[in-house]
């Protein structure tokens, strides 16, 4: 597979403008066969937008890409498909309702006369594919029926039936498990070893360190770094993304913890958590731990009123509170910040202002009418006291990065003044600058004397921000952790199920 | 400060560009449009008395419309509200004619409409239906009660004070005209000053987040719906006392009319963007064309085919504007 031994993608001075403004300066970068290449930086930095350019998503402003060689003009999707360059998105952009199969020959010229479709063959070359990766997806399951990871897996072999030589995946690992990423390592550094090259965009600097060769450090839309992983700390990789040095990026004040303000006992809703106790005190950051689909989210949900339990009850201050709604939760001073903040959070076409208020409304009321001079005055202060990056208040919430639309939620919930906040996944997909923002202010929310629950897949930043921890499996409690005691191993040994053990 | 300042700096739209750079910019040139066209071809036209005399024609479709547009803001539609005029029209008639006396007649008709727009939203909040599909079930529904209560004969008789309100006029504006101001004034009001306008538009952008910012929206819709049977009513009871006579086919296909006046106004079909100024310029824009087409003796066919031209220039500009806003 390797036929020259120089780089097998090359781009000189590509740089890519959106309406006149250049978000991508000069890049000079080589991939070469057999590596997996790690593009890191910051949400806005340019490393997806370089991706885009190199998956014939974009077409660059100025600069050259040569191909083994060879310069090339990858003028749309397919043409990069027919060149051997793949696209794999975080959430796979496939046909939901049709097969496993019929999804990996979309775009295939493959028919028989007049358009026929060779059903049996697609079938058979289907469970080649699949098989090659080493997973067990049947063929002919519907892909919406599909796991993200296994969605993932398609998409992977998609890559693999037009011979790709260059597989570009933008944080394949964000919506997965940890046995999961586990899988798709093996898949990688299979892929690898066949001599493809690999560009691998993440966050997570373990992910990178575990399975990259060289990293790619993209801030402002430059090229800052090239360097082999092992040349580089962390601290250097973190200094390079955010252009400083982060100080105390981890650090956990310690509140004094006050009364109760949220307990839970037997909650339980069919098929998604069973038997949950806990309870939370005023200062308190509990954090959640476990892997996706352990019920922990459900639980919060049941909390807010989203999706109410069906046994069990939830005291609040030490009272018996039902809660129906999430208008229930608001006016008993809960706020709930969504694990999904394009689903569940922003109004994506509504001004930054509107969004922030949402959820106090009576705060920008003069009885049923809203005062626009008080609503500005509110959201601008908001906006000022967690620096949130925009233009205009007017300006739709859509339009600002991911780490300022998750402030803008966080903000929302901050004018309820809530005394139990629930954090759902916070600081998931948002670049470490912002991260470091948002522990500081979780920090400081326990310090006010407000309650946290913390729920996180992320697990330094539970050690690093929880006073407790609790795990969570197949929708039980199955460990809770003091700060002094809870360590990686255990809290992943109370989160892998017992039965798959 | 970091490069994502910058680029979001340069994306944003200036204010001027976001005032004025709107779907009801568009309804409102084709609007002037159409008044010099129609001059031309008409002196007629000079005659605003003329104007008002002819729109009364269309007001009531315009009066549900106005309502209409904030339910299709929500993110949900209405297509029985032709139907609904129609059977609540109906009840109010033969409520009469049964001898209950005119004050609870038009009591049964505007309640009955309010029970029908509740029996949607029941349909649309409880069971879960898309509301395209629940309520072209209560269109054929209510169409078929009107028919199977009222038969095939009109139902008449009402008294002289009752018939004619379209020739009732203070100065030299009709009273329909007046309910349709007055009326859209307050739902432009409600729509673009209130904290629940506010959470039509909410609602209508993203019911789940909505939901999660503590907005009841089950019951926002029940009340959306409530209301556009009421409204639906008030158009039938007008229509009624237009024509002196109530049939099950009265208003038939008037749901496409009312439904083409929101979209000319530039509301947005699915949800969370629109406004009651778009739909009050869309009806004048709609009485102007069709009775200056009228005036100038132009066949009716042609007549349609100027409105559907009209309709998808109006829909096509407000989609590119709402694009060029997203981004």
């Amino acid at each position: 597979m390797t036929e020259t031994d120089g780089p097998l993608v090359e781009t000189r001075g590509v740089a890519k403008s959106f309406s006149g403004v250049e978000v991508l300066h000069g890049i000079d970068l080589d991939l070469r066969a057999g590596e997996v290449h790690a593009l890191l930086g910051e949400n806005g930095a340019g490393k997806s937008t370089y991706a885009k350019i190199l998956a014939g998503v974009h077409r660059p402003t100025r600069g050259e890409v040569t191909l083994a060689g060879q310069p090339v003009s990858i003028g749309s999707p397919l043409e990069a498909q027919r060149l051997g360059v793949t696209l794999i998105h975080q959430e796979p952009l496939s046909f939901p309702h049709l097969t496993v199969a019929e999804n990996l020959f979309v775009g295939g010229e493959d028919t028989g006369v007049l358009g026929r479709v060779p059903w049996r063959r697609m079938a058979a070359e289907a469970e080649r594919l699949i098989g090659a990766l080493g997973v067990t997806i049947d063929p002919q399951a519907v892909m919406a029926g599909l796991s993200i990871a296994d969605q993932q897996m398609v998409e992977i072999a998609r890559a693999l039936a037009s011979d790709t030589r260059l597989i570009i995946m933008d944080e394949p690992t964000a919506p997965l498990t940890p046995r999961e990423v586990a899988t798709l390592f093996d898949i990688v550094r299979r892929l690898k070893a066949e001599g493809r090259a690999i560009v691998f965009i993440s966050h997570r600097l373990e992910e990178v360190r575990a399975l990259c060769d060289r990293v790619t450090v993209f801030r402002d839309g430059a090229l800052i770094s090239t360097a082999p992983v092992a040349d580089l700390t962390d601290d250097d990789i973190i200094r390079l993304m955010i252009g400083r040095p982060l100080q105390e990026y981890l650090h956990k004040e310690v509140a004094s913890l006050g009364d109760e303000a949220l307990s839970v006992s037997g909650l339980t809703r069919g098929g998604a958590f069973a038997d949950v106790s806990f309870s939370l005190r005023k200062g308190e950051v509990l954090g959640v731990a476990g892997l996706v689909g352990a019920g922990r989210t459900d639980v919060a949900r049941a909390i807010f009123g989203i999706a109410p339990a069906e046994a069990g009850e939830i005291r609040i201050h030490g009272k018996p509170t039902t809660i129906a709604e999430p208008d229930d939760a608001i006016a008993h001073r809960i706020a709930y910040v969504p694990e999904d903040r394009a689903i569940a959070g922003i109004f994506r076409t509504l001004p930054v202002d509107q969004n922030i208020t949402a959820a106090a409304p009576r705060s920008i009321g003069a009885g049923p009418f809203i005062s626009p001079r008080r609503e500005r005055e509110i959201a601008a202060d908001a906006i000022d006291r967690l620096s949130i990056r925009l233009a205009s208040v007017h300006q739709p919430i859509g339009e600002l990065s991911g780490g300022n639309q998750q402030k803008a939620i966080l903000a929302r919930w901050l004018l309820t003044d809530p005394e139990i906040l629930i954090l759902d996944e916070p600081t998931r997909g948002i670049d470490v600058g912002v991260k470091a923002e948002f522990y500081d202010r979780i920090n400081q929310l326990a310090a006010e004397g407000r309650a946290v629950l913390l729920i996180s897949s992320d697990l330094p930043e539970l050690l690093t921000l929880a006073d407790r921890i609790l795990v969570m499996s197949e929708g039980r409690l199955t460990g809770e952790f003091s700060r002094a005691e809870a360590d990686q191993e255990k809290i992943m040994q109370a989160a892998v199920p017992r039965s798959a053990a | 400060m970091s490069a994502t300042e910058t680029f979001d700096a340069a994306k944003a739209r200036p204010l001027w560009h976001r005032i004025v750079v709107r779907p009801e910019s568009v309804t409102l040139l084709l609007l002037i449009a159409a008044v010099f066209v129609s001059a031309w071809l008409s002196p007629f036209f000079a005659d605003l008395r003329f104007v008002l005399e002819s729109a009364t024609f269309y007001i009531e479709f315009g009066i549900i419309a106005l309502m209409l547009t904030l339910v299709v803001v929500s993110g949900e539609i209405d297509l029985s509200v032709a139907a609904t005029m129609a059977l609540s029209a109906c009840l109010f008639g033969i409520a009469h004619r049964a001898g209950l006396g005119m004050p609870v007649a038009i009591l049964i008709g505007l309640g009955s409409g309010a029970l029908m727009g509740l029996f949607n939203g029941v349909l649309v909040t409880v069971f879960r239906l898309p509301s395209i599909i629940a309520t072209i079930g209560t269109m054929v529904l209510y169409r078929g009660i009107a028919q199977v209560i009222a038969g095939d004969r009109s139902v008449g008789g009402f008294p002289d004070w009752f018939v004619g309100i379209d020739f009732i006029a203070v100065g030299i504006v009709p009273v329909p005209v007046i309910i349709f101001v007055v009326l859209a004034i307050l739902l432009g009001l409600v729509l673009g000053s209130t904290l629940f306008g506010r959470q039509i538009y909410q609602t209508g952008t993203n019911p789940i987040a909505a939901r999660h910012a503590g907005i009841r929206v089950d019951r926002l819709k029940m009340i959306l719906f409530t209301a556009s049977g009421l409204t639906s009513a008030v158009g039938g009871l007008l229509m009624a006392s237009r024509l002196g006579v109530v049939r099950y086919d009265l208003a038939t296909g008037g749901e496409l009319q009312v439904v083409l006046i929101v979209m000319l106004g530039g509301t947005y079909i699915f949800g969370g963007r629109g406004t009651i100024a778009g739909t009050f310029l869309a009806l004048w824009l709609l009485i102007i064309i069709q009775t200056g087409m009228t005036v100038a003796n132009i066949a009716i066919e042609a007549q349609l085919t100027v409105l559907g031209l009209l309709l998808i220039l109006a829909i096509i500009s407000a989609n590119a504007i709402y694009a060029g806003g997203r981004r």
